[in-house]
């Protein structure tokens, strides 16, 4: 088991191996001289070389990957094209409003989907079912950015119970960080909800048929206990790793999140940086998602260990 | 929703990129069903005329990346030396969060049509690669195919008859679930002003001009996002009943 442990955490470096240099390549790639834009539209050539210079730009594009790899493996994200501040401070500046979204609407969304989908699994066929489903699909097709708006129009703007926009921090007190991150949340926990609802139902409903279930029944448990302890124990794999796969969608909900309810995180510092093409903040954003991406993939596959003692590779 | 965006030219009611500065921001009424827009533009039509773009790009996403995933699905399945090489980096692009590199994309290229497909496929294909491959891989093993390769069928001949018809049914099915995606995506690219370019309507941009305008008129934003998600729905729907369809044992699993 521990060396399943060790191989499984060292498989997260040929993935950041792919990772590191398709980012950076593909930034390299577009058109648009970033040197040229820093120096600003009245710059004379011998300017922008020079500036292409002190930024390390004229080196051919292995030797900067090099460099910039260098630069990862010490913790550091290099700096800004256009502020020269730390790519890694702009970061943790917007850290905040974006990380409060996540782990709300993680918790949110895990919270009613798993009693959800246990509950359309052990009422299968019946219209609680069917109704639990119809919310499953449809959550899932609509669009979150659509939601959001009909969530500020109807509860800000019509009834005026909660703020339309903008972003509260935790340190100026609970009751208005928990007020702005209230629509945010529902709107991009619904989507999410979905999903896990779909696939909760899905793998209670197969466990449901097992013998052991059967035999919990015939030694008279109550229902409740065999849904959660026997049922839901013995379906939690799929689930969790559902919930795992599913975070790109949660990082792609809250950058779309963030930009309608005008919160100021990590999603409004890269839609700002891809304007100004600075290819620093966008490279460190979508690394640290990546990296993020990959270690919750690598705890779900841990979790699996204590999940599930049979799985002892 | 395919005969709307066929239909289009017919179903409009004026020109959706008429401008009639007398008429903006009506509510709607028999004249402009669904209202007019800040430049007096017809809402209506512009919904209309959006859904070509909404189901081109879905359908040519969900296409390329179908044709370009079972290609390098069945090539992982079956060269064994290069499996490995090609399964982590698709592991690597699927750890890129998908939106941020369409951003990206479309925003370093520039934003036109051909650029949104090609930012929705980058990220759609590694999804196909995986479920084509671990097809591939369990169908190799089945005695149809060995026998086939025992008699000497060349691996061209064994991939054609016998495994690329079997790959089809869940191909098909995920083929779907990806043209939904990419339709909701689309949206949302167009919706934060990476995606289809304005003078074009597209569900997405239309509701991007539309949240300027959120209070005084409701009726801009409510009806494409209507057809968006009722567009995305049968998607969806569509691909949950070909699965049922194509394979039942799947059926009961989701």
């Amino acid at each position: 088991m521990v060396a399943y442990v060790v191989r499984r955490v060292l498989a997260v470096f040929p993935v950041m191996a792919v990772v590191v240099p398709f980012v950076f390549v593909l930034l390299r790639l577009a058109p648009g001289d970033p040197a040229a834009i820093i120096a600003g539209d009245y710059a004379t050539p011998e300017a922008i070389a020079k500036i292409r210079t002190a930024l390390g730009l004229d080196q051919p594009i292995h030797v900067q990957l090099g460099v910039y790899v260098a630069s990862l493996a010490r913790g550091d994200l290099g700096r800004s094209l256009h502020s020269r501040l730390p790519v890694s401070t702009l970061i943790a500046q917007r850290l905040e409003p974006t990380v409060a979204l996540a782990v709300a609407t993680l918790v949110f969304a895990v919270g009613l989907a798993v009693p959800l989908g246990v509950l359309a699994a052990w009422r299968a066929g019946t219209w609680v079912d069917r109704a639990v489903m119809v919310f499953a699909v449809g959550g899932f097709s609509i669009p979150v950015f659509w939601l959001g708006f009909l969530m500020i129009y109807g509860f800000s703007v019509r009834l005026d119970l909660l703020p339309v926009q903008g972003y509260a921090p935790l340190a100026d007190g609970f009751g208005p960080f928990a007020r702005h991150l209230l629509l945010p949340t529902v709107t991009l926990g619904l989507i999410y909800m979905a999903l896990i609802t779909r696939i909760t139902r899905a793998s209670v409903l197969e466990v449901l048929d097992a013998d052991y279930v059967r035999t919990a029944h015939a030694k008279g448990q109550q229902p409740g206990r065999i849904l959660f302890t026997h049922a839901l124990k013995n379906a939690a794999v799929p689930i969790v790793t559902t919930i795992g796969v599913g975070l790109t969608l949660l990082i792609s909900g809250v950058v779309i999140t963030e930009s309608v309810f005008a919160l100021p995180g990590l999603g409004r510092l890269t839609a700002d940086a891809v304007l100004q093409r600075d290819y620093s903040i966008i490279q460190g954003v979508t690394i640290l998602s990546s990296a993020v991406y990959v270690l919750v993939n690598l705890l779900v596959d841990l979790c699996y260990l204590v999940l599930d003692p049979r799985i002892r590779y | 929703m395919a005969c709307v965006a066929l239909l289009a030219p017919h179903l409009s009611t004026v020109d959706p990129i008429e401008m009639k500065p007398a008429q903006r921001l009506r509510p709607p009424g028999a004249v402009h069903w669904f209202g007019t827009d800040m430049y007096g533009r017809d809402s209506y039509s512009r919904v209309v005329y959006g859904s070509r773009i909404s189901l081109f790009v879905g359908l040519t996403v969900a296409t390329v990346t179908s044709v370009v995933g079972l290609g390098l699905g069945v090539f992982a399945g079956f060269v064994r030396r290069l499996d490995a090489t090609v399964m982590r980096a698709m592991d690597g692009i699927m750890a890129l969060p998908d939106l941020l590199l369409a951003i990206t994309f479309v925003a370093l290229t520039g934003a036109s049509v051909r650029n949104v497909v090609i930012a929705l496929v980058i990220p759609q294909t590694p999804r196909v690669v995986r479920l084509v491959r671990s097809v591939v891989l369990s169908l190799r093993e089945q005695p149809f195919v060995e026998a086939s390769v025992a008699l000497g069928a060349g691996v061209g001949r064994t991939v054609l008859r016998h495994v690329l018809p079997n790959t089809l049914a869940p191909l098909i099915v995920q083929g779907t679930y990806v043209c939904a995606s990419a339709v909701l995506i689309e949206a949302a690219l167009s919706f934060l002003g990476a995606g289809t370019p304005a003078e074009i309507p597209s569900w997405g941009n239309i509701m991007a001009e539309a949240r300027a305008h959120v209070r005084v008129a409701f009726w801009l934003l409510l009806f494409p996002g209507l057809f968006l998600a009722s567009t995305v729905l049968s998607i969806n729907l569509l691909g949950d009943g070909l699965r049922d369809l194509l394979d039942p044992r799947l059926a009961r699993r989701m």
